[in-house]
Order: structure tokens, then sequence, then C-alpha cells
């Protein structure tokens, strides 16, 4: 494939680059990512995603647009409202870049469907908004051998880490398992600022990027943590991968994504 | 002695228990934090009996759920 004249033009700012030139903008052409949850940090994710020119993106969300994501999921707009989520999601990158294609899946995410749904990108984004989400996209990720990043945000703090198989610990082997309902806060009961998703999903689209480029440092046995309030970004060294986890070790006792009890109540709102 | 708590260098009392530097660092729901010790796990059932030593390098690391 060779880039056109108005590809070299809407592109020339990634072709000056020497880490990404044509060649690395091809690599993103031809590129596939999922990003599981058209939100907070989904939605930048997939816009900052959609202008590199990645050439195929997949968005998973059953959700219509509510007047309350308006605060933070900057894909859609007022106009939106009540219009499901991955529709909208994909009228905003249809106009920002027609590169792009754009494959809508209109459903939850669940242990049924989630190996199928990861199984032809190249990288997944988890923009999702509950445990029992995050550990179901890890352990498929891990069982399909994908790469993810993996990411969180609450009040004014957000979290992100990425695997790659054979490259460090996956989420699993840091939190084992969700917490019970209603143990740990979720941006629903304790509200979370705007701007996090901004800042952790564009994080999370950089991840996606400097993968598919092979370029760079990838967040792999790091958790990077940013406190807004304190403007502090940490980056935290994990553990090594010891082979002992449930999912990724090397006698694991899951083999196929489970679907943890939290997932009905939580997910349906 | 200092140890290293979430990045930043803090002077503590020397053999300080790991439970007295969560009750200190005002840890949110100590249950479900996940610690590391100079970037090892500590398991849930060692920690009342870890007791931290100079140089040591502490990280907490939280469950955060939301992303939507």
């Amino acid at each position: 494939m060779d880039l056109s004249d108005t590809q070299i033009e809407r592109y020339s700012r990634h072709i000056l680059l020497k880490e990404v030139g044509a060649k690395g903008q091809k690599k993103l052409l031809e590129a596939k990512v999922l990003i599981v949850g058209a939100g907070g940090l989904g939605a930048p994710a997939a816009m900052y995603l959609a202008a590199a020119g990645v050439g195929t993106i997949g968005i998973v969300d059953a959700d219509v647009v509510d007047l309350s994501n308006l605060q933070r999921q900057i894909i859609h707009g007022t106009a939106d409202v009540g219009k499901p989520k991955v529709q909208s999601a994909a009228e905003t990158i249809a106009a920002m870049n027609p590169d792009v294609k754009v494959v809508t899946h209109r459903q939850f995410a669940y242990s049924a469907n989630i190996r199928e749904l990861v199984r032809p990108y190249d990288f997944v984004i988890d923009g999702t908004d509950n445990f029992p989400a995050k550990f179901l996209i890890n352990d498929a990720c891990v069982l399909e051998k994908k790469a993810f990043s993996h990411a969180g945000i609450l009040r004014f703090n957000g979290q992100l880490m990425t695997y790659v198989p054979g490259q460090g610990p996956c989420f699993r082997c840091v939190f084992k398992e969700p917490p019970p309902k209603d143990a740990v806060p979720t941006c629903r009961q304790a509200g979370v600022i705007g701007a996090m998703g901004g800042v952790i999903g564009s994080l999370q689209a950089m991840e996606a990027v400097k993968f598919i480029l092979g370029k760079g440092e990838l967040l792999t046995g790091a958790l990077l943590t940013y406190d807004a309030l304190s403007n502090r970004f940490h980056k935290v060294k994990l553990p090594p991968w010891n082979g002992k986890c449930a999912v990724c070790g090397e006698h694991p006792s899951i083999t196929e994504p489970i679907d943890y009890a939290q997932a009905a109540c939580d997910l349906r709102k | 002695m200092k140890i290293t708590v979430s990045g930043t260098e803090k002077e503590v009392p020397d053999g300080l228990p790991l439970k007295d530097l969560i009750v200190q660092e005002k840890v949110e729901s100590p249950e479900y934090v996940t610690v590391t010790i100079n970037e090892n796990f500590i398991a849930k059932s060692d920690e009342a009996a870890t007791v931290l030593a100079p140089g040591d390098v502490v990280e907490f690391l939280y469950f955060m759920g939301g992303g939507r």
C-alpha cells in the first residue's frame, strides 16, 4: 500500500518523525485496535487513534449516550443523547478521518463473546468502568495472546499499565480478583474529573501507537499513576512475572474468561 | 530510618510494622490494596507480620475501576 497525496499531507507531522515516517504511518493504517467501552477513556483514545490513521477501530459498547456522559465522553455531543454510543462514536470518527474503518459491536462484553471480540485485533484498549469487565478483558487478552492497555480513573486519579504476552505481569498478577461489589468506589458513586479520561485515555492511545510502531518503551511491568491534584505522575515498577498467576501463570486455573457476579448489576445500571 | 513510599522518601521509626505504615499513610480500603516492597508482592496473609527495613521501597497499588 502506498500513501496517497492527501494521506502524505494529512499525516505529515507523523511522517516527519524518524520513529514513524511513511513506513510507520503505513503500519498505523494497517493496524486494528479494539476499544472496549466508548466512554471517558475510550472516547479520547478512539479519537486520537482515528486522527492518527489507525486503519481499523473496533468499538464495543451496549449503551446509549446519556446527558451525564457528556462532561467527559468527548466523542459524543449533545445531539447524540439517546443514540447508541457505538453509532455516535462511529459518526464522529467518520467525520474526522475517512481512512478509518470503524467496526461497531453494540453489545456487552462477557465470557461467551470476549475472546471472539478481541481475536481479530492487534491491540486492545480497556475503557470499561467496572472490575468484572476489566478482569474479563485481561483474561481474554492473556488467553488470546493479545497486547492490551488496562486503565482506571476515579476522582482526580488515574492509572494504566500495558500487557504484552511474555513481557511481564498481567492485570491479574497484580490484582488477583475483583473486589466485592461496593467495596471500592466507582466513578458513578464517587465522581471523576472530566479531563482525567483525556489524560489517561490519551496515554492508552499512545501505548497502542508505540506498540503498533514497535518504538519506545511500553508500560509493561509498570503501573503509571497520575494524581491531578498534586500534579504527580508516578511510575510504579511491578514485581516481575513469577509464573504463579491464575491466568497467565505456568499452571493456570483460569482457562476461559469469567463472568463475575457484579457484572450483571453494574453493567445494566 | 529512611524508606521510600509511593516514590517519596520518608523518615520513619526503625522497625516500623507495615500495618502501622498503612495507617500512617491513610491507605483507603487497605484490605483491597496490593502492597509491594522492593518489587515483591506482599501476600495479604504476610502483611501483619511484615516489618520495614531501612531503604525499603513500598508501593500501594489501588483498585481503580472507573473508565466510562
